[in-house]
């Protein structure tokens, strides 16, 4: 093969492909449940698994493991794959291979997470829906989309809700867009957790107790979240008291919360639509807990925030971190707030350049540095610092991600 | 599909080659290699006769000092090496078995739970063989007879009702994993992989036919196991149950067994950062003040993986007394909860300091 000329073995290569994919048909009815099964377990690559319109109930979770494989749904209001009996398994449908598309379909009501990746390269949820469909409860599963430590993740146009702790949820991921999707009355709409290169965009978050988060969080293999860029995103009427069941970091976010960076290195915020959010339309925060761990960084590092509309907001503060805010910042809440906590050896000498919180919005938006002293959100001054034009700057824009399945490679 | 069926031609005439090769006994080494697996389980030649689980020459039956538990099932393990060959010792993991091994497991439920030895129902049988390409595993569900097991490659439901431990009526519906669910455990960095026969667990002494030996000095007489140390040298840990040996040993040896094939740094739950092998130093890595990650609900409002001093307090007791889908570790394997396994857990989290 590899003496061919590069045209020529690219040709053979398609050709093989084509003579190797099936389509695996599979209706529902009578035995549909381990028809489906077998043929998520026997597909080979190449082949589609096509899930036929109608209703499925499971009492175990599904998984995949053959890589190339895509599995089709007749669409997702008309393929629903229900897990409202499971039990067994955690989730509805778990992905340990590579390059899988997961399209056009429903997942109900699962006992634990609705569809995971686990260690994948390549991997695509598109148009799907992950719904729980008793609305925001603590017994729901905690993640709806959620790829995690995975490669090449792409996320378009998939609808979530109900989700008792992120509805779309990358986690210890790298290269990653999230796009065209909506996420309501989950704890958090979308989470991107000590991940590398995510595009967040044109997505609509509404209705969850806080709309995007990007946090990064120690003991984790991999930690070290960076070059995230949020954009061209609604963020609006988050609302939805926050119900995580608790010991989960999510159960920090206060109702009302619109986009929150936590530990996070080298995040840019902007041309995002934000309104009526009734704790804060943006928060920049230190991550609040003790911990034990050297390798973990709690304060993010290099965050600018620009180019945002911002309707009204923080007119509600919520919980105990909106206690926190109002008890320095006062009612309403500004439009931006950043915890203002620095390392001590910062505070007593200066913070790089490329490490700060730079914040270049238009007239009128408001901003509070809260002047916090450590991440046990102490304030050392009841004084916040309020003149947003001491943080004019920028920070070098991290290149669009692209994806190779996404005509990117 | 023309490709693929001749792709598959390719594979049998290698298996067949193989099995010129010949192993001793009536064990099939093309059953072993064939790239489908065989449809029933007789075919493969395990056993001498399988209803009474007697095992074919060149099986060798096996224990682990501290098993898994799969809701009060009986096991029984037999392992077999092609003649003239050996598994490669590792005083870690499960040992380095050769192309063609066949490690077999039956799952089994006494018609009461206190008389293990009477009235036992075969539910199933597990087969991980060693191919050219990597291990391959199977379950084969028994017939109401106790005849014969058949290929189930979605798992199965089998009900089971027999009398408790307690003495009182059992009933539940018992899981026979599917193809994945085995990898969903028997995976380690992507790959399936074998999980029990590791020298620490393997490290005790075992009733053969021939009489008491350890199984790992056994191992290396018969010729399967090459590179072994004396026993003495090797590392073992405690029969969980044993209540002479120290608290911590016996519930490390618990959660190595039944936590520790996802809960490692290359295991299927590596993104928690919660690590329970025999070997794990790190106290955080072990849960100890740990904050949930992805745990969700599974958090059972509880703040810590463990929080010494605090069982009530802890998210792992939470999990391992749980019987609830998405909440219960680990996530396949049981229905049940093991009250002892949870008394010992329990006690080893109060007296953690």
């Amino acid at each position: 093969m590899h003496r061919l000329l590069p045209i020529a073995a690219v040709t053979l290569s398609l050709a093989t492909s084509t003579a190797l994919a099936a389509d695996i048909a599979v209706e529902a009815g009578e035995g549909a449940n381990e028809r489906l099964i077998e043929a998520l377990i026997s597909a080979q690559p190449g082949d589609t698994v096509k899930i036929g319109p109608g209703r499925f109930e499971f009492t175990e979770g599904l998984s995949l493991d053959v890589d190339d494989v895509k599995v089709q749904g007749a669409g997702a209001g008309q393929t629903v794959l229900s897990f409202k009996g499971q039990t067994g398994t955690g989730e509805g449908l778990l992905v340990t291979s590579d390059r899988v598309v997961l399209e056009d379909f429903a997942v109900e009501d699962t006992k634990g997470d609705g569809v995971k990746s686990k260690g994948s390269d390549q991997i695509t949820f598109r148009n799907l829906s992950v719904v729980w469909t008793g609305g925001p409860k603590a017994e729901n599963g905690a993640y709806g989309v959620y790829p995690v430590s995975s490669k090449n993740v792409l996320i378009d146009g998939v609808f979530v809700s109900g989700a008792s702790d992120a509805g779309i949820y990358v986690g210890q991921s790298e290269d990653i867009i999230v796009r065209n999707s909506r996420a309501e009355y989950n704890v958090a709409g979308i989470e991107i957790e000590n991940s590398k290169r995510a595009d967040v965009t044109k997505n609509t978050v509404t209705h969850n107790t806080g709309g995007i988060l990007v946090f990064d969080l120690p003991n984790l293999p991999v930690q070290g979240g960076q070059d995230v860029r949020v954009f061209d995103n609604d963020v609006v009427e988050n609302d939805t008291p926050n119900f995580a069941p608790k010991g989960n970091i999510v159960g920090i976010v206060p109702k009302g919360m619109g986009v929150m960076v936590m530990a996070n290195r080298n995040v840019h915020v902007f041309g995002n639509r934000f309104d009526k959010n009734g704790t804060a339309h943006v928060l920049i925060a230190a991550y609040p807990n003790e911990y034990d761990d050297d390798n973990y960084m709690f304060v993010p590092r290099g965050v600018f925030v620009h180019g945002n509309t911002y309707g009204e907001g923080g007119f509600a503060p919520d919980g105990e971190v909106g206690k926190i805010i109002t008890d320095v910042s006062g009612t309403p809440v500004p439009d931006i707030v950043w915890d203002g906590v620095t390392r001590i050896p910062e505070y007593f000498s200066w913070v790089n350049a490329e490490d700060q919180i730079y914040i270049d919005e238009a007239e009128g938006t408001t901003f509070a540095n809260l002047k916090m002293i450590s991440q046990m959100l102490l304030p050392w001054s009841t004084s916040p610092d309020t003149d947003i034009s001491g943080y004019k700057g920028s920070l070098p824009e991290p290149a669009p991600v692209k994806l190779p399945q996404d005509n990117g490679a | 599909m023309i490709m693929r069926r001749l792709l598959a031609a390719g594979l049998l005439a290698a298996a067949a080659m193989f099995g010129g090769g010949g192993s001793a006994g009536a064990v099939s080494a093309e059953a072993i290699l064939a790239a489908k697996p065989p449809k029933l389980l007789s075919e493969f030649g395990f056993f001498a006769d399988g209803a009474r689980q007697v095992p074919a020459e060149g099986v060798v039956p096996y224990h682990l000092a501290t098993p898994l538990f799969t809701d009060f099932a009986e096991k029984f393990r037999f392992v077999h090496v092609p003649a003239g060959q050996s598994a490669t010792y590792n005083p870690d993991e499960a040992f380095d078995f050769p192309v063609g091994t066949a490690l077999i497991k039956t799952f089994a439920f006494p018609a009461d739970l206190r008389a293990p030895d009477k009235n036992v129902r075969l539910i199933e049988t597990r087969v991980l063989v060693r191919q050219e390409a990597g291990w391959q595993a199977w379950a084969y569900v028994w017939n109401a007879e106790q005849t014969e097991a058949e290929l189930k490659i979605a798992g199965a439901k089998v009900d089971i009702a027999v009398t408790g431990r307690d003495g009182a009526p059992l009933a539940f519906t018992y899981a026979v994993p599917n193809k994945n669910q085995c990898k969903g455990c028997h995976a380690l960095n992507g790959e399936v992989a074998p999980l029990g026969p590791k020298a620490r667990n393997l490290n005790v002494s075992h009733d053969y036919a021939s009489g008491a030996e350890n199984q790992l000095a056994h191992w290396a007489a018969a010729g399967i196991l090459s590179g072994s140390p004396a026993p003495a040298d090797a590392p073992s840990v405690p029969v969980w149950g044993d209540t002479s040996a120290p608290t911590d040993a016996r519930a490390r040896a618990w959660l190595d067994t039944n936590c520790a094939h996802c809960h490692r740094r290359e295991g299927p739950a590596s993104n928690s950062g919660l690590y329970l092998t025999w070997g794990e130093k790190d106290r955080v890595a072990l849960g100890v003040g740990k904050r949930p990650v992805a745990a969700g609900r599974g958090s059972g409002d509880r703040a810590f993986d463990i929080d010494p001093g605090n069982p009530d307090n802890s998210i792992l007791l939470y999990r391992v007394e749980s019987t609830e889908a998405g909440v219960m570790m680990p996530e396949i394997g049981r229905t049940q909860t093991d009250p002892e396994a949870v008394a010992l857990l329990h006690k080893w989290v109060e007296e953690m300091r």
